[in-house]
């Protein structure tokens, strides 16, 4: 290996002082994310996904003990001054929030914000320079009249264009890892669709290594290369997406796929999984999803599963490999 | 915004006149014979004398007859005759309002200013001693009266330590500088006198703060509360994700946002500036209107009285006005219509 990996994530966990003790959002996550690479992390709410890529970024508050390790290009992000970290913070590294409308603020055209990204990184630039920049911007994310749109509001704004601007400002300078924290979850359907292509073709051409985070796996399945499952502050299913999709090696992840609404084929029920993840001060002993899983066995009550190799993908589950087995012989009857 | 300025300007001579009239009838259902201010003990006892004073200060007509006579004035922004200066209360006001506005305009910058770094910092160093500090400040502006506050100011920064000159806007030996604007700072800087300027300006260093300390009160809690509240949304996670520093994040990002809140008691602080100026200026024997109604009311001198109350209410509106309008210019959402 001649250059460092992009992202090198190991045995992250973040944890949080409460009133009720001290509780882990986050319980030891490995990433690894190359250069050019897209990585969906899926889960739902409150699995830890968005407060793990929030992490590498130093962005969670003051109360937020983080532990492991945060490689990026080598380099360790864990502990790196806060001078540091405002260097690659919207410049090497950037973020795409999931509401544009609020993480835009509402007291300064869309222009300044997304100049100020500019001038944050390169000071040398002038006032005209930082306008033409921003205008080809906004014409990179096609918007539309960009030098009319530039001086105006956020909320002058539509939520598609607003995602739009938001890209535009993320990729400003030209980051090699952007983490995009459920870019599309506050948007229309149909925008959401034109949303992930401005993205994918961004990626591509600029060759950034993105973080897609995601309780969306119709949005991974378009996107990313491999895909890690969250689950309760663990990884529980990491594979190619494409292993991912054809033979599950986990009973959550197998759920999330059977809970996709489609178009084609007979409509009724969409499957859903029975009971809700355990809240962080209440995990059970053994593995986390037991409770909901419908295949649980005692084992899995009373012993954790480690993430370990199986086929092509890692899973953290007692019965992973009888499960592959499972869904193709579920697929062979279909 | 241009016809909702001119509506609201327009509504301005019909609400004065409103006040006007209130002053009016209040004063007169006041117990008490004017007369008593007008003519000394005996001269009172001078049936002549009485109603000499009467006819001369139509006294002798009845109140609605006096109340029509009193608007007509009015309108033609005749205020009418001092009793107890016998000088038309429109000059009085004149003469006295630049040395109540120079007091007023420096408490308000004091205030406003002192108090937004106050809660910037209070709110940026949350439950610190910082913040601590602020929330005692705080506490004694707005609880402590300056009737007291300021006698001991004036006793502790003039009479022991001797930094800051006693009561007055300037030192006796000093000639006020050629009016322009009627603020002694102000219009010394224009005349050059270098001297003057930086007597006038330690004259207004104590009312100034004693007067704007109770703003400082309101606004910093005000900003502290608002500025942690702005500092929870996600578009300042986006300005950290940029790689904004703590001072940027703070003014440019939370600052303007937190401000908008702020600005409505920025206005209402101008009304209670109005207010406490007029026991600030007895305090200080600050030559400004407050003073002047302060004496207005001891002798019942209902011209006087009428006059300080529609300036008073003038200024209320105005602040107003200035408040919506500062709205437009603080918050790109809001358009007046």
């Amino acid at each position: 290996m001649s250059e460092p990996a992009l992202l090198e994530v190991r045995d992250l966990r973040v944890s949080f002082k409460t009133a009720a003790g001290e509780l882990e959002a986050v319980c030891g996550v490995d990433l690894d994310l190359a250069a050019g690479e897209v990585l969906g992390v899926v889960g739902e709410s409150g699995s830890g996904k968005s407060v793990a890529l929030k992490a590498i970024m130093g962005l969670l508050p003051p109360r937020a003990r983080v532990t492991g390790s945060i490689r990026f290009r080598g380099r360790e992000l864990l502990g790196a001054s806060e001078r540091e970290m405002r260097r690659l913070r919207g410049g090497r590294i950037a973020l795409i929030f999931q509401d544009p409308l609020t993480a835009f603020n509402p007291m300064l055209t869309i222009g300044e914000q997304i100049a100020e990204m500019l001038m944050l990184h390169d000071r040398s630039l002038s006032r005209a320079q930082l306008r033409a920049r921003t205008v080809e911007l906004l014409e990179l994310v096609s918007i539309p009249e960009p030098s009319s749109r530039i001086d105006q509001y956020p909320h002058e704004f539509s939520g598609g264009m607003r995602q739009r601007a938001m890209i535009a400002m993320a990729v400003a300078n030209r980051p090699e890892l952007l983490i995009a924290d459920e870019p599309t979850t506050a948007l229309d359907v149909t925008v959401q669709a034109q949303i992930l292509d401005v993205l994918r073709d961004l990626q591509r051409e600029l060759d950034i290594g993105l973080a897609l985070v995601t309780h969306d796996l119709g949005v991974v399945a378009g996107m990313a290369h491999r895909v890690s499952v969250m689950y309760s502050g663990r990884i529980v299913e990491h594979a190619a997406v494409d292993d991912l999709f054809a033979a599950p090696r986990h009973p959550y992840t197998r759920a999330l796929l059977a809970s996709i609404p489609r178009l084609e084929g007979a409509r009724g029920r969409l499957a859903s999984i029975d009971g809700s993840p355990p809240s962080l001060a209440g995990r059970p002993p053994g593995c986390a999803f037991a409770p909901r899983c419908p295949m649980s066995a005692a084992v899995c009550r009373s012993e954790r599963p480690a993430l370990r190799p199986v086929g092509g993908s890692r899973s953290a589950c007692h019965f992973a490999e009888q499960l592959g087995a499972r869904t193709e012989e579920a697929q062979a009857l279909r | 915004m241009t016809h909702y300025l001119l509506r609201r300007l327009l509504a301005m001579p019909l609400l004065l006149l409103g006040v006007a009239t209130m002053a009016f009838l209040l004063g007169n259902f006041v117990k008490g014979d004017p007369l008593a201010s007008i003519l000394n003990d005996r001269q009172m006892a001078n049936p002549e004398a009485v109603a000499a004073a009467k006819a001369r200060w139509g006294l002798e007509r009845s109140i609605p007859e006096r109340y029509v006579i009193y608007v007509g004035n009015l309108l033609e922004g005749d205020l009418g005759v001092s009793f107890r200066t016998k000088r038309p209360v429109m000059r009085d006001l004149l003469d006295r309002l630049p040395a109540t506005l120079e007091l007023v305009i420096s408490a308000m910058l004091f205030g406003t200013l002192a108090g937004m770094a106050i809660g910037v910092l209070a709110a940026h160093f949350r439950n610190g001693p910082v913040d601590h500090g602020a929330r005692i400040v705080a506490l004694i502006g707005s609880s402590v009266p300056v009737f007291w506050s300021g006698l001991i100011a004036l006793y502790v920064f003039s009479v022991q330590l001797s930094w800051l000159p006693g009561p007055g806007r300037l030192a006796p030996a000093l000639k006020p500088p050629e009016t322009v604007t009627g603020f002694y700072t102000v219009d010394a800087l224009l005349a050059g006198e270098w001297g003057t300027f930086a007597n006038a300006l330690s004259h207004l260093v104590l009312p100034t703060v004693m007067l704007g300390w109770a703003v400082l009160g309101i606004i910093s809690r005000m900003i502290r509360a608002s500025m942690l509240d702005v500092m929870q949304q996600d578009f300042i996670t986006t300005a950290r994700a940029k790689g904004a520093g703590t001072l940027r994040l703070l003014l440019r990002h939370a600052l303007r946002n937190a401000m908008v809140p702020a600005l409505t008691i920025i206005g209402f602080s101008f009304a209670y500036l109005i207010t406490g100026a007029i026991l600030t200026e007895t305090v200080f024997s600050w030559p400004g209107i407050g003073s002047y109604a302060v004496d207005a009311a001891r002798s019942l001198d209902h011209p006087a009285i009428i006059g300080v109350t529609i300036v008073g209410a003038l200024a209320f509106l105005l602040a107003n006005l200035l408040t919506d309008i500062a709205y437009v210019f603080a918050n790109p959402r809001i358009r007046l219509e």
